[in-house]
C-alpha cells in the first residue's frame, strides 16, 4: 500500500448553532487516492462538517489543514480556489439555465466568455470521466440523476481534486448508483480525494477505503473499510449494539380494506401516469409499493387520498365499524381523511408537503387537528402532549418543541412528519419514502412503528426505495412499472432479483 | 387622421420614456432577487434630485454654460435615487428585512420628499415662494436633434424628443445585453433564480445584490427625471407624476422581465395612459370624466391579462426570478 498522503486535515473543530452544538473537537484526515466515508445517524453533524470544509460555514474553532497548509475558508470561492468542490444534498443548480451555463457560473473568464468554448472544454472533462450528459438542456428538464452529474462536471471542470458528495446516492436507483460509483472510483485513481457522506451500511462497505463515524458531533473513530461490517459500523454509530432484524408478524385475520380497480389517471400534459392498476389493501397487512422513482407511486397514493383526479376507475373503502362500502371517488379529500385514510407523503424537500417549516413542533402537530377545536381560542395542551411524545417517543433532536421544524436537521423533520401521521390511529396509512435520509437507528424506530400499526389492524401501503427492506417488511409486494403493474408478490418468498426485474420491465399479468 | 394617429404615437412614446427608464431599473433589481416596490418613490425623488440640482445651479452657476445646466441636475438625481435605492439595499440585504414592507416605505417616502422640496424649495432659499420654474435647465433637457423639424413627419414623431429619451432606449437595449450575453448577467440572473447556487459557485451574493439594486435604482430615477424637465419643462407640480412608477412595476411583469421589450411595452402603456384624450378625436364621441378612469384602467388590465397568460403557460422562463422576494442568508438551515 502506498503511503497516505493527506489532503484535508481537520484538527478540533467546533460548531454550534445557537444552543445546538453541531460538531465538537473534530479531528479528520482526508488522504489523497482514497475514498472516505463519513458515517453517522441524523444529526450527527456530517453535513455540517463537509460545510465547514466548502465554505458554506466557518467554524467557531479549531484549524484546517489543505495539503498541509494551514487555511482559512471563508466562502465557497476560498473553497474552490483551494480545489475543493463538495455536491450539495439539495443540488444547487439555477433551474432555467443550461448544463453549460452552471457549470460555467461564477468563473472568471480568462479569455473573455465564451459559451461555446466552455461547451467545447466541458465536453472534454466529460469524456475524461466518462460522463454522458446534453450540455444544451435545462435543468429542469432533466432528471435527478442528470442533475448530480451536472453537480459533479460542474466541480471536476473548475479543477477540483478533493471532492465531496452529502448523500449522492439518496434520490438515485439502484443502477443510477453503480454508475457513479464507478465514475467515483475513476476519479479516485486519478488520485484525487474524495468523501462521501452517507448512511447507508451497504454503500459504505462497497466503495469506500476508509470510514470515519461520526457521533453526536464528536468523530468517534475511523477505520478502514475491509476490516468494517455492518454491525461494528453499526455499534459505532449509535454507541451500542442494536439489532437490525425487523420483526414481522403473520399477518392477523386480514380483511379486505380498500379495494383498488382500475384506476387511471393522466398528469397534466395529457400523459398517462398510472394505468389500469387494481389490488386490494388489506387490514393487518403491510403491502409495499416497489418501482423506479416516477413510475406512479405519488399518483395512486395521491389518486387514494382524494388529491389526484381520475380518469377512471373505483376506489372502495370498506369502513371497519360499520362494514358499509364507500367509493372514494366521490369524496373530497376532507371526507377520505375523515374516514381514516391518512397520507405520509415525504417528498424530496421534506418540507414541501406537510409540514410549515416556520412553525414550531406543536404548530405543525395542529395542522392535522385544525378542525376539531370547537373554543375561540386555540388549546395547546393536547398538541404539545404529543408533541413531547413524539420528541420523546422517535428520539427526535431539538432543543424544545417550540423549534421551528426549519431548523432541524432533515431526518428529524421526517420523524416529525411520520410520528404525527401516525399518532392520528388511521385506519389505512400510506407513507412514501418514510425512511428518505433518515439513519439506520431512526429507520428502525420508524419500520417498527408501521408494523405497530399493523398489527393494531391498519392497512399500511408502503412505497419504498431499498428492495430489502421491502422483502423484510411487507407481506405483500406490488410493483409497478412505467405507471403499470408489472407484478403482485408474496414478501416472504420474493427475490430482490425478481423484483428488480419487474422494476424494469413490464411483464404484464398478476403473479400471486 | 394621418397626423392625429402620428400624433397619438408621438404622445404615447413621451408617456413611456418615463417607463421605460423605471421598468428597466426595476428589472435589473428584480433579477437579483430584490422586488424593490419602492420604485415609485425612487422615480419622485429623481425628480425632486434633479430640481434641487437646477435650482441651485440656476440660482448661484452660470446658466449660459449649457453642459453644466443639463450635468448637475443629471448627477443629482442619479444620485438622489441611488440612495434611495442604497437605503433599501441595506435593510433589505444586509438587514434582512421584508422587502415588500421597505419598498412600500421607501414609496410613502420619496413621494413625501418630492413634494415637500418641491412645494417648499423656493421659500426655503429666500425666493417668493410658490412654483418652482426652471425654464432654462428645462429648454435645455428638451432640446431635440437639429434636424428633427425637417424630416416631416417621421422626424416630428421619432426625433423630437431631448437626449433623455434616447438615453432610455439605449439603456434597456444596453441592459438586455448584459443580461443575456455576459458573464456579469449570466451571474446576476442566478443570483436572482437561487442565491444559494450562487454563493456556491463563488459568485458575490450580496456585491451584486447591492450594485443591481443601485444601478436600477439610479436608472429608474431618470424617469422621474425626465419628466420633470422634459415633458413637464422644468417645474415640479405637486403629485404630477402620479402613477406612473406603479405602472413602471406593472410593466416588468408585462414585457416578463426581459428590458428589451419594454421599450414597445411602454410605448403601449403610455398609449393606453393617454388615449382617453384621443378617444374623443378618434371617434367624434365626447367622453365622461368617469369614463376616462376606466380607460385610465387599461395598462393595468393588460398587465393582468400578461400575467394570466403566462401563468397558465408555465413557461419557466418567463416566470419570475425564483428568489424575488426573498432575502438570503448563507447560514440559513
Amino acid at each position: 500500500m502506498k503511503p497516505a498522503v493527506p489532503a484535508i486535515e481537520l484538527r478540533g473543530i467546533t460548531k454550534t448553532f445557537g444552543k445546538v452544538v453541531a460538531n465538537k473537537n473534530v479531528d479528520l484526515t482526508v488522504n489523497r487516492g482514497e475514498i472516505l466515508s463519513v458515517l453517522g445517524e441524523n444529526g450527527s453533524g456530517k453535513t455540517t462538517l463537509m460545510n465547514m470544509i466548502s465554505g458554506i460555514y466557518y467554524p467557531d474553532s479549531g484549524e484546517i489543514l489543505v495539503d498541509g497548509k494551514e487555511v482559512s475558508i471563508r466562502s465557497p470561492k476560498d473553497a474552490f480556489d483551494l480545489k475543493i468542490g463538495m455536491i450539495h444534498q439539495h443540488f444547487k443548480l439555477v433551474d432555467i439555465f443550461t448544463a453549460t451555463e452552471n457549470i460555467i457560473l461564477g468563473l472568471k473568464d480568462e479569455k473573455g466568455f465564451d459559451v461555446k468554448r466552455a461547451s467545447a472544454e466541458i465536453k472534454e472533462t466529460c469524456e475524461k470521466y466518462g460522463f454522458e450528459i446534453d450540455l444544451n438542456k435545462k435543468i429542469y428538464e432533466m432528471s435527478v440523476s442528470e442533475k448530480q452529474t451536472v453537480e459533479i462536471v460542474k466541480v471536476l471542470y473548475r479543477g477540483a481534486d478533493i471532492l465531496i458528495l452529502d448523500e449522492p446516492t439518496a434520490v438515485l436507483t439502484p443502477q443510477e448508483t453503480q454508475t457513479l460509483f464507478s465514475v467515483l472510483r475513476t476519479m479516485r485513481d486519478y488520485g484525487n480525494a474524495i468523501v462521501i457522506i452517507t448512511h447507508k451500511l451497504h454503500e459504505v462497505l462497497e466503495l469506500s477505503d476508509r470510514v470515519a463515524v461520526l457521533r453526536k458531533g464528536e468523530h468517534v473513530g475511523s477505520v478502514v473499510t475491509a476490516q468494517a461490517d455492518e454491525s461494528s459500523l453499526t455499534q459505532m454509530m449509535v454507541g451500542k449494539k442494536i439489532s437490525l432484524d425487523i420483526e414481522r408478524s403473520e399477518p392477523k385475520n386480514p380483511t379486505d380494506r380498500l379495494v383498488v380497480e382500475n384506476l387511471n389517471c393522466v398528469n397534466r400534459e395529457g400523459v398517462k401516469v398510472i394505468e389500469d392498476i387494481s389490488f386490494t389493501a388489506r387490514a393487518g397487512e403491510i403491502l409495499g409499493i416497489a418501482g423506479v422513482s416516477g413510475s406512479g407511486q405519488r399518483e395512486l397514493l395521491e389518486a387514494i387520498a382524494g388529491l389526484q383526479k381520475l380518469t377512471d376507475g373505483k376506489i372502495t373503502y370498506i369502513n371497519p365499524k360499520t362494514g358499509t362500502h364507500d367509493n372514494l371517488r366521490n369524496k373530497t379529500p376532507l371526507q377520505i381523511r375523515n374516514l381514516g385514510v391518512r397520507l405520509s407523503f415525504v417528498p424530496e424537500d421534506r418540507l414541501g408537503m406537510g409540514l410549515v417549516g416556520n412553525m414550531d413542533i406543536i404548530d405543525n402537530m395542529m395542522l392535522r387537528s385544525y378542525q376539531k377545536g370547537h373554543s375561540l381560542f386555540l388549546q395547546r395542551k393536547a398538541p404539545r402532549d404529543l408533541a413531547e411524545r413524539i420528541i420523546s417517543e422517535l428520539d427526535v433532536v431539538t432543543p424544545d418543541a417550540n423549534t421551528p421544524v426549519r431548523r432541524l436537521s432533515g431526518g428529524n423533520v421526517q420523524k416529525v412528519l411520520v410520528g404525527r401521521e401516525i399518532s392520528s390511529a388511521p385506519t389505512v396509512l400510506m407513507v412514501a419514502y418514510p425512511v428518505r435520509g433518515l439513519d439506520i437507528n431512526s429507520s428502525y424506530t420508524i419500520y417498527n412503528l408501521l408494523n405497530r400499526q399493523k398489527d393494531s389492524g391498519t392497512a399500511v401501503i408502503f412505497v419504498g426505495e431499498d428492495l430489502d427492506v421491502l422483502i423484510e417488511l411487507c407481506d405483500k409486494i406490488l410493483i409497478l412499472c412505467g405507471g403499470k403493474i408489472s407484478g403482485i408478490v408474496d414478501g416472504r418468498t420474493a427475490t430482490k432479483e425478481e423484483i428488480g426485474l419487474a422494476m424494469t420491465k413490464y411483464s404484464g399479468g398478476e403473479r400471486e | 387622421m394621418i397626423t392625429l394617429i402620428f400624433g397619438f404615437l408621438r404622445q404615447a412614446i413621451i408617456q413611456g420614456i418615463p417607463l421605460i427608464f423605471g421598468s428597466t431599473g426595476e428589472i435589473l433589481t428584480e433579477k437579483s432577487g430584490n422586488l424593490n416596490l419602492g420604485i415609485p418613490g425612487i422615480m419622485y425623488m429623481g425628480g425632486i434630485s434633479g430640481v434641487i440640482g437646477a435650482f441651485f445651479y440656476e440660482k448661484y452657476g452660470d446658466v449660459s454654460n449649457v453642459f453644466l445646466c443639463v450635468l448637475i441636475p443629471f448627477l443629482a438625481s442619479l444620485a438622489g435615487s441611488a440612495l434611495m435605492a442604497f437605503i433599501y439595499s441595506f435593510l433589505t440585504i444586509t438587514l434582512r428585512a421584508n422587502q415588500n414592507v421597505t419598498g412600500l416605505a421607501l414609496t410613502t417616502f420619496g413621494v413625501g420628499v418630492g413634494n415637500f422640496f418641491g412645494g417648499s424649495l423656493s421659500s426655503l432659499f429666500g425666493g417668493s415662494g410658490g412654483t418652482i420654474a426652471l425654464n432654462v435647465t428645462g429648454n435645455y433637457f428638451k432640446t431635440t436633434l437639429p434636424f428633427a423639424d425637417k424630416l416631416g413627419l417621421f422626424g416630428s414623431t421619432f426625433l423630437s424628443f431631448g437626449f433623455l429619451a434616447y438615453l432610455a432606449i439605449a439603456i434597456a437595449l444596453t441592459a438586455s445585453l448584459i443580461l443575456n450575453r455576459t458573464r456579469i448577467g449570466l451571474n446576476l440572473r442566478a443570483v436572482g433564480e437561487s442565491p444559494a447556487t450562487a454563493d456556491a459557485a463563488g459568485i458575490n451574493v450580496t456585491l451584486y445584490k447591492y450594485l443591481a439594486t443601485c444601478i436600477g435604482g439610479a436608472i429608474a430615477g431618470l424617469g422621474g427625471l425626465y419628466f420633470v424637465m422634459d415633458y413637464i419643462g422644468g417645474a415640479w407640480t405637486n403629485n404630477g407624476f402620479g402613477d406612473r412608477g406603479w405602472l413602471a412595476i406593472a410593466l416588468v411583469i408585462f414585457v416578463i422581465w426581459k428590458p428589451k421589450f419594454s421599450i414597445p411595452g411602454a410605448i403601449l402603456f403610455g398609449g393606453l395612459y393617454i388615449i382617453y384624450i384621443y378617444i374623443p378625436e378618434f371617434t367624434g364621441m365626447a367622453l365622461a370624466r368617469s369614463s376616462q378612469e376606466l380607460f385610465n384602467m387599461l395598462p393595468y388590465v393588460v398587465t393582468i391579462i400578461v400575467l394570466c397568460l403566462t401563468s397558465m403557460r408555465k413557461k419557466r422562463e418567463q416566470q419570475p426570478p425564483m428568489s424575488l422576494g426573498l432575502s438570503y442568508f448563507r447560514e440559513e438551515r
